[in-house]
Parts: structure tokens; C-alpha cells; sequence
């Protein structure tokens, strides 16, 4: 039924009450006042909890000296360095075991949720026996397994299993060699990035040029002789500007070289298989989202087996698989705390553990710990959407 | 809803909430809160033998262990008045400081942050102990000084982990540092490999030295690398029940010096040999009643858990299999440093 505008009531007239815009932002304002209340009561009241039973509060703790020392540091430290550095490092651990289970699981987990589809029987049945083994069996016991099995069966460092002399493996982890750049290395790397820029520059081009003619350049060969070859050449004409460092029995250990704890090994295999098995179901079901029409149009079209599954399956299946793969990657970055029942110097064993434990500032260590967590998985999470939101299908 | 009940809703919620928060500013002492509820919580460690681990029928035992039973021995005159809670070393402290527990007594070193800084008391010494390494026979090394370049196993959060670094750089040595979060965690990893040396207070290495499969293969190095006077801790703020526990161990080590044990003390409070024993046992003097309890506090400690030397010498010393000497654990009048105010 259509009225006259005119029977409305205008804003500004008649009792404020009666206008609801203006009486929906009052409400908001006192319930977001009474909470900012809340806030500053609970913080004012543990402050002067803390402060009435004697117990330091605050940040200052950060620049005194740790004076304890750490099995793995990304960054410069010694016991000399702060609290506050013990932060970094700690981090800079749980990123690292982080990042290297994301890459590993992803691998991982998309050939095992491929090969679950796979029409050879054997194939397919160890797929899902992998899965349905990894995932219910719990991540720290897994962990533990990882740690103590694996560590029990390996030799002292005086006898350890040596591969070439170069590589050794013992219960301290691995030893490889590392590379040492003399002067003049700089070269090769510049190369290096003139090499990616070429290899991208002629990719953008023979892409237009196949949508142009239709007809395709082999990039994978072409860039791969280009970003091998060229730094190649370069680090050959420039004298071979490179020195390795290679592992040395001295005293107890050995020296020289780069070591892989087994810490950070135990805690990066069981989180990737564990993770592998969640995504790799979460594989399968992007897969068997796309109707088996698709399979069929490409199939008729005359397109081979995997360019089918390469350009017709895979990208419509990734609209289901990237929101679930999110989870998992957040799941796994939060799961790297389990590293403290292993002794693997990640943010919650360092930091959140010794740290909190030498100075006792429990509320502010803690409350730093949960920011962090929360970054990161914030920060995942922002880069997943930004992914997903190019992958959705274009409704045009 | 409507602004005026919004409003009204929550002022409600923050004067239920200011209440919850009130109570824990304005509680009672820890004398009060223990004789309602007719027990205490003692934190022990997660199972160290000879300090606080359950034996074979799950009871807890150990030197930490009997200081707590002697505490409720003297406010409840019943020595399993005591609930015990295992901590990690990690978790100590705060399970103190939020209430969670009433007396720490698990092997906890006294120095100045902890009792400073984190609003703790400690209330006395139960055992001097000093830092040291466990090696494998095999590695063939006789002293400390020769550890350069050595893979070192540590409970993470510990004394030890500070002295540890302080004592390489001091020697000019580098080492690798391995911290787990407990210390049967700590001797495992020592054990399967993953590091040359173990390190920690003396006498725990004695006892972790029991747990291992083969303890003749494992030598405990010469060096003491640090002083760990061990203790029971309180909450700071309650000057009482501080007293009392500082005051139960005082009076087994006043016990032991006079010569009064579990087995004489009846003996000896009938016929007191002289005023000192005495006023130990409540028949001269209110020596409980200073401190809030009955008379016959000591007695009942002494009676129902022991002097100091009785329980040194059935948790840690030769009556135990850790077989421990007294050492500076000895009375003062033996040559040692336990040595305790006198109760006048």
C-alpha cells in the first residue's frame, strides 16, 4: 500500500527517542563504552593484584640479559643477549618448522589426495591406508615417536653413518656441508636474478604469442636452461668464487658444515605426514567436486590425461580445496607449539617456557605469545583470501 | 533492546563482575583458608627420587615431600592433611603465585629474583646442593674443563640453564644446549644419545643416575659449578603461614641437635633432659601458640614424620638408595652448615 510521503514524521522532528538510526548508535556507544570499561577495570585490577603481592609487572624485563643458550638460532645470539631477543629467536624457530611443514604437507598431501583417485588399485589403496593411518594417530604422540624412535636407532657422533664423507648422520642430527662465498660470488647472483627476470619476461611473452597462434613454447625446458645455465656460466667464468665448509669430527661433535637437529627433523616429519592426511582429503573432495562432465568435455575436446587434470580439474577444484587448505596450514603453525615436548627451541618452548620461567612475568609472556600466534595465523589467513578471491570463478 | 536497558544490563554485569574480582583481593590468610577446608596443596616435582617422587604404592615420598607432611603434622596434627600437586619447573612458580598451591617444595633454588621479584618467600634451606655433570664412561673425560664443543642435556626454566652458560663462557668453552621441559625428559634424551653431558643440581643426577638402564656406564664429574641452596616457598604477604613452615623445618633441625627423635620423643616429653627439649615440646613455654597452632606442634612433627636427620637419611641418605652423604647437610655441631634458631 503506497502513502503520501508527506504522513512520515521528518528527522529532526518529534522526540529523539522515536528516531531509531540515532537510538541504535546511542546503544552501541554505551555498550562499547561499558566494555572499554570492563577492559580498563580487569587490567587495572590485575595490575594492582600483582602489584599488592609484590610481583613485577611490565616490559622492562626485555632488555635485561637471558643468560641462557638456545640449540638453534636463525640470528646472531649468545647468552649475553636479552630476553627480548630470546622473543626473535624463538620466533624465528616456529616460523621456520612452520614454513617447512606448510611446503612439505602441501606436496605431500596433493600427491596422496591424487593418488587416492588413482584407477591402480595398489596406488589408490596405500593412499588411503596413509590417510587413514596419519590422521588418527595423535600429532604428539607422532612427535614423540619421531623423536625418541628415530633418535634411539642412531649412532654417536664417533660413529656416525657417513654418506661420501660430506653428509653424516648421527643422534645430533645431520651434517652437511655449506657453502662459504668468497669475493666475486655477487656475480653469480646477479646472474641468478637476471636469469628468474629473463625466464619471466619470455614466459609473459610466449603466452601471448600461443593465445596469438596457437601454438606453445616448451617453457619449462627453455626456463630451466636459462636459470641453471646462465648463473652457471657466470660462476664458472668469475673463477668458481665458492668454498664449501664440510663437516669435521673434533672433540665430542663435529664442526663445520651446517647441522639439521633432530629436533627440528622430528618436529618437521611428524607435522607434514600429519597434516598431509588432513589435506590430502581435502584434496580429494576438490577433486570430486568438479562434475565428471568436465572430465568428459575435455576428454572429447582431445586433451590428454593430465593436461585434463592440470587445466580443466585442478582449478576448478581449487575453489574448494583453498578455504579447507587455510585451516590446515593455521592448524599446523599452531600445532608447531607441540616442538616444547621435544626440546625444539620453537616461541612457546623458549620463550613462553625458559624466559616466562627465569624472569616470571607470566602475564605479559603470555599475552605476547597469543599476539603472535594470532599474527601469524591473521597474516596466513589474509594471504589465503587474497588467493582464493583470484582462484573464484568469474562469474561474468 | 532499548538504550536504558542495555545501560542497565550492563552495570549489573560489571558489579557481578567487580564482586567475582573482589574476593580475590580481600581474602583470608592461608592459616584460615587450610584449617576450613582441613587440608593444604603442596607443589612437588613431576617424580624425582629422593625429593618427591611416588613410590611403588603410589604414596609420595622424598626429603621435599616430608617437609609438606610435617607442616600439616603441625597445623592438623595429621601428616596426610596434605594433598600434593606435581609441577613442572616451568609451572612452579605461577601455581604459587595464583593460589593454586600453599607451600612449593620442590627443589627449588633460593636466589634474588625468585624471592624479589615474583612475590614469593623463601623460607628456609632443606637441602645445599651444587650443580653438576653426569657423562658416559666411554667418553673417556675425567673433568669439566675438558667439555668443549660437548652437547649438554638441561631441564629448561632452571637455575641450572643460567650457571650452564656461565660456566662455559667463563672457561672460554662452546657447548650445544639441548633444554627439555622435565627432567625425566632431560635424562632420556641424555640417555638415547642426543647429548654428551646431563646437567643439574648434584644430587638429582644421583637419582636420575638410578633411572637409567645401565647406572654403571655414567660417572658424575668432580665440579661443583654453583651454590643451590633448595627450599619450600611461600606466597609473600601472609607473615603466618610464612612462619610456620619456615618454623616446622627449624624445629626438625633443632630436633635432630638435641638428639629427639621419632622413636625417644615420648621418652622425652615426659622427662625433658634439660629446657631446651622442653620448650621444643611444649612443655615449657607457648611456643605453638605464637605461631597459631597448639603447644605440641614440634611433637607431633617429630613424632609422626621424624627429625631432620631421620628424613635425610630415609629419602636421600644411606637408608635410600641414593645413598647421599651429609656433607655441608651435616648439623653445624658435625662439621656441616644446618643450622637452625633457637625456639626460646
Amino acid at each position: 500500500m503506497l502513502r503520501p510521503s508527506t504522513s512520515i514524521p521528518r528527522r529532526g522532528r518529534g522526540p529523539l527517542w522515536r528516531d531509531p538510526a540515532l537510538r541504535a548508535l546511542i546503544v552501541q556507544i554505551v555498550l562499547f563504552a561499558a566494555l572499554a570499561l570492563f577492559i580498563v577495570f580487569i587490567v587495572d585490577n590485575t595490575l594492582s593484584n600483582l602489584a599488592q603481592r609484590g610481583i613485577n609487572t611490565g616490559f622492562d624485563f626485555l632488555d635485561q640479559r637471558a643468560g641462557f643458550g638456545i640449540s638453534q638460532t636463525l640470528v646472531e645470539y649468545t647468552s649475553n643477549s636479552s630476553y627480548g631477543r630470546t622473543f626473535i629467536i624463538g620466533l624465528l624457530n616456529t616460523l621456520l618448522v612452520s614454513v617447512l611443514g606448510i611446503v612439505a604437507a602441501t606436496i605431500i598431501g596433493f600427491v596422496v589426495g591424487i593418488s587416492r583417485l588413482s584407477s591402480n588399485w595398489l596406488v589408490a589403496k596405500l593412499a588411503a591406508a596413509y590417510v587413514e593411518t596419519f590422521r588418527n594417530i595423535p600429532l604428539l604422540v607422532q612427535i614423540l615417536f619421531w623423536y625418541y624412535a628415530v633418535l634411539q636407532a642412531l649412532p654417536s657422533p664417533r660413529q656416525s653413518l657417513s654418506l661420501f664423507d660430506l653428509f653424516f648422520f648421527n643422534a645430533r642430527g645431520v651434517e652437511a656441508p655449506s657453502p662459504q662465498p668468497l669475493p666475486g660470488f655477487d656475480l653469480t647472483l646477479i646472474a641468478l636474478a637476471v636469469a628468474v627476470a629473463a625466464t619471466l619476461g619470455l614466459a609473459v611473452f610466449a603466452r601471448r604469442r600461443q593465445i596469438r597462434t596457437g601454438r606453445a613454447l616448451p617453457m619449462y625446458r627453455i626456463g630451466a636452461a636459462i636459470i641453471v645455465g646462465l648463473p652457471l656460466l657466470v660462476f664458472l667464468v668469475s673463477g668458481s668464487p665458492l668454498d664449501w665448509s664440510v663437516p669435521e669430527l673434533s672433540g665430542f661433535n663435529f664442526s663445520g658444515g651446517i647441522t639439521l637437529i633432530p629436533e627440528l627433523a622430528a618436529l618437521w616429519v611428524a607435522l607434514s605426514i600429519y597434516t598431509a592426511a588432513f589435506i590430502a582429503e581435502i584434496v580429494r573432495s576438490g577433486i570430486m567436486s568438479v562434475p565428471k562432465g568436465q572430465t568428459e568435455a575435455a576428454q572429447s575436446l582431445g586433451l590428454r590425461g593430465n593436461i585434463t587434470m592440470r587445466k580443466i580439474v585442478i582449478p576448478q577444484a581449487m575453489r574448494v580445496i583453498v578455504p579447507q587448505l587455510t585451516s590446515e596450514y593455521l592448524n599446523l603453525t599452531k600445532n608447531s607449539s607441540l616442538a616444547t615436548a621435544i626440546g625444539y627451541p620453537d616461541l612457546v618452548a623458549v620463550f613462553a617456557g625458559t624466559t616466562l620461567n627465569q624472569t616470571g612475568q607470566a602475564i605479559e609472556i603470555i599475552a605476547m605469545t597469543m599476539g603472535v600466534y594470532l599474527t601469524i595465523s591473521l597474516i596466513v589467513s589474509l594471504l589465503m583470501n587474497l588467493y582464493n578471491s583470484r582462484i573464484q570463478l568469474k562469474e561474468r | 533492546m532499548t538504550s536504558k536497558s542495555a545501560v542497565k544490563l550492563s552495570a549489573v554485569t560489571g558489579a557481578a563482575v567487580a564482586a567475582m574480582l573482589g574476593v580475590s583481593s580481600a581474602n583470608a590468610t592461608t592459616l584460615e583458608d587450610v584449617n576450613s577446608s582441613g587440608e593444604f596443596t603442596c607443589g612437588v616435582s613431576t617424580g624425582l627420587p629422593g625429593f618427591s617422587a611416588p613410590n611403588d604404592q603410589g604414596r609420595w615420598t622424598g626429603i621435599d615431600v616430608e617437609v609438606c607432611r610435617a607442616v600439616a603434622a603441625a597445623v592438623f596434627n595429621d601428616p596426610e592433611a596434605v594433598v600434593f600437586t606435581p609441577l613442572t619447573a616451568a609451572e612452579r612458580f605461577t601455581a604459587l603465585q595464583s593460589g593454586e598451591i600453599d607451600v612449593l617444595s620442590r627443589n627449588t633454588t633460593w636466589t634474588a629474583t625468585r624471592d624479589n621479584s615474583l612475590g614469593l618467600n623463601f623460607t628456609g634451606v632443606n637441602f645445599y646442593d651444587g650443580q653438576g655433570f653426569l657423562v658416559r664412561n666411554d667418553l673417556g673425560v675425567d673433568s669439566a674443563t675438558q667439555l668443549d664443543g660437548a652437547a649438554v642435556c638441561v631441564q629448561s626454566g632452571t637455575t641450572t640453564e643460567l650457571n650452564l652458560a656461565d660456566y662455559f663462557s667463563a672457561n672460554d668453552m662452546q657447548y650445544q644446549q639441548v633444554a627439555f621441559d622435565t627432567s625425566a625428559q632431560s635424562a632420556q634424551g641424555f640417555e638415547s644419545g642426543r647429548c654428551d653431558v646431563l646437567t643439574s643440581d648434584s644430587s638429582q643426577l644421583a637419582a636420575l643416575r638410578l633411572q637409567l638402564s645401565d647406572p654403571a656406564s655414567v660417572k658424575v664429574l668432580p665440579e661443583r659449578i654453583s651454590k643451590e641452596p633448595l627450599g619450600p616457598v611461600v606466597r609473600q604477604g601472609d607473615d603466618e603461614w610464612f612462619d610456620i613452615v619456615k618454623w616446622t623445618l627449624f624445629a626438625m633441625i633443632n630436633a635432630e641437635e638435641m638428639g629427639v627423635t621419632s622413636e625417644n620423643v615420648d621418652q622425652m616429653r615426659d622427662n625433658p633432659p634439660n629446657p631446651d627439649v622442653a620448650r621444643l615440646l611444649g612443655q615449657d613455654g607457648s611456643y605453638g601458640e605464637q605461631l597459631g597452632l597448639s603447644n605440641d606442634w614440634a611433637y607431633n612433627i617429630i613424632k609422626q614424620v621424624g627429625n631432620y636427620g631421620e628424613v635425610y637419611a630415609n629419602t636421600v641418605g644411606m637408608n635410600s638408595p641414593l645413598e647421599i652423604e651429609r656433607g655441608i647437610n651435616a648439623l653445624w655441631t658435625d662439621g656441616g652448615i644446618m643450622y637452625a634458631p633457637p625456639i626460646r
